[in-house]
């Protein structure tokens, strides 16, 4: 189980994104999170995936609260976390080829060479992208292709829990089916943990066990609102 | 009547080696004023590229083919002086992917519309303020934030900011690329139905998008563009309701989304530098038959060998 409690988080101590929230994500259990933009859920996430210290509150990972954050958690809860950001050119080394950028988390884990080139060819074919492109670098592919990408290196240490921030928010209705496709493939095989981050309900209606309306989560709704006018 | 008539517009672009990609085939529509035309398909298909070539805003090494009459002017075979003195802004207003990255980060929102009311309709003086501000409200920009700067806006504000700039000149094109990206549902609604307002005033309205919902809710016609091509053009109406679409990759698409069947279309969309012979489809389309080794002719409004019957064929049937 993945629990959230109590966090507390933003990027001012005086003004905190995200205010005392409470959410659950059982073992093998879809959760969307829904709510408009610029509301403090990304923040939420990257908590979630321990990219990002709360102020308050504590994660806990299968009964075992967070130990640290980012580089500074420890190895076995960092790699329980699989996560795919909304912009794929944001957050993929622009020198990686992509065969390359998909076996980072397992080099950067100490995997063998061969290991790592059996996993990454696995996945590739499972987010549908060939040999030729594998080759190349990300200026030389799509949006959507990097992003198949991306969800792969997700994918490619076996996480027990996988983030998706707005994963598809930029890519067409083919290739959103094709990724949702691919990340249920893996939870079936491997009982996975997910949390949906996103704007669109009907896809994280159709996508998810449960729909979690961002206003439900806040305690008041003025802090809910977003900071900025529109 | 006509606004804006593109015939047999192809764009090729010369890489390094001798290589050549070709963004845009072929393609050709009409667009008259007060109706709005959604081009879609998925990323990386010349949809963006399109929209350059009508501003005459692509790369050196970009070659074009065939015409795009605004009035009696050739958008294609205009020069640069033309382009810049009497067509960006006046005669095409363009509402930009990123109205963030499209605004000038170090000036405010009321100085950049000053200047584009100045250069555009020659207001001076006292009445620039008056101007800039009615400019503003035509694009519903509350004049409480006509002072801040781009980065202290929210991106609906950005978004509208970035309208009311392409408004000003009057123009009687308007070119929106992919004008709702990264919005959420609510403010894709609202940007979308002001869009749509702009259109009901008289203007002709391109709207190129991914986003099948918006277009569904802005679009009196759709052009479906695959590879390159525009492969199948429809009333909105029977695109996203009964029959439905015609070609096979646009049924596809529609059955993407996750209010209908929620299935991808196996594959993905060729590189514009390598399109195979004959139907680019062919690979990824479930009525692939041997004749789709030839090129199928866009007619009456679909491009394929075997399209889905058509509204009176289908009540015939």
């Amino acid at each position: 189980m993945l629990e959230l409690r109590g966090i507390t988080a933003g990027y001012d101590p005086r003004d905190p994104v995200v205010r005392d929230v409470y959410l659950t994500v059982a073992d093998g259990e879809a959760v969307g999170l829904l709510g408009p933009s610029g509301c403090g859920k990304s923040t939420l996430a990257r908590v979630a995936a321990l990219l990002h210290r709360p102020t308050a509150g504590t994660v806990v990972i299968d009964g075992e609260p967070a130990r640290g954050w980012r580089h500074r958690a420890p190895r076995e809860q960092r790699t329980a976390f699989g996560v795919v950001f909304q912009q794929p050119r944001q957050s993929a080394d622009p020198r990686l080829r992509l065969r390359d950028l998909i076996a980072e988390p397992l080099r950067a884990s100490g995997r063998s060479r061969a290991e790592a080139a059996a996993r990454v060819g696995e996945l590739a074919a499972a987010v549908g992208l060939s040999e030729e492109l594998l080759a190349r670098r990300p200026h030389e592919v799509s949006d959507g292709q990097l992003q198949r990408a991306c969800l792969a290196r997700a994918l490619v240490p076996r996480p027990r829990w996988l983030i998706c921030d707005e994963m598809t928010a930029m890519l067409d209705a083919s290739t959103t089916a094709a990724l949702v496709a691919v990340v249920e493939d893996y939870r079936r095989e491997s009982g996975a943990g997910l949390l949906v981050v996103g704007h669109d309900a009907a896809l994280l209606d159709r996508w998810c066990d449960r729909t979690v309306r961002w206003s439900t989560l806040v305690p008041n709704k003025e802090d809910a609102s977003p900071r900025k006018a529109t | 009547m006509t606004v804006l008539d593109v015939r047999d517009l192809s764009v090729r672009f010369r890489m390094r080696g001798g290589r050549e990609i070709a963004a845009v085939t072929e393609a050709s529509f009409r667009l008259g004023p007060g109706e709005c035309l959604a081009l879609v398909g998925e990323s990386g298909c010349g949809k963006s590229v399109l929209a350059s070539a009508l501003l005459g805003l692509l790369p050196g090494n970009a070659r074009t083919e065939g015409s795009a009459l605004l009035g009696d002017l050739d958008l294609l075979a205009a020069d640069e002086r033309t382009l810049a003195r009497t067509v960006r802004g006046r005669r095409v207003g363009l509402v930009p992917q990123s109205p963030a990255a499209h605004l000038t980060p170090v000036r405010t929102v009321r100085s950049q519309l000053e200047e584009t009311v100045r250069e555009l309709t020659g207001v001076r003086g006292r009445v620039l303020r008056t101007a800039a501000e009615a400019a503003a409200e035509r694009a519903a920009f509350p004049a409480g934030h006509l002072d801040r700067y781009p980065h202290q806006l929210s991106g609906g504000l950005a978004q509208r900011a970035a309208t009311a700039l392409a408004l000003v000149g009057d123009a009687p094109l308007l070119l929106a690329d992919e004008p709702t990206t990264g919005l959420d549902r609510d403010l894709v609604d609202r940007t979308v139905d002001e869009l749509r307002r702009h259109a009901d005033a008289g203007r002709a309205l391109l709207m190129i998008t991914h986003d099948l919902a918006a277009a569904q809710r802005i679009a009196d016609r759709v052009a479906v563009m695959y590879a390159g091509r525009i492969v199948e053009v429809a009333d909105a109406t029977a695109f996203f309701g009964a029959p439905g679409p015609r070609h096979p990759y646009a049924r596809g698409l529609l059955d993407a989304l996750p209010e209908r069947a929620f299935t991808p279309i196996p594959g993905m969309p060729p590189e514009l530098g390598d399109l195979p012979e004959g139907c680019a489809f062919a690979a990824r389309c479930p009525r692939a038959a041997a004749g789709c080794r030839a090129v199928p002719d866009l007619a009456d409004g679909v491009a394929c060998h075997h399209p889905h019957p058509a509204a009176e064929e289908a009540s015939r049937a």
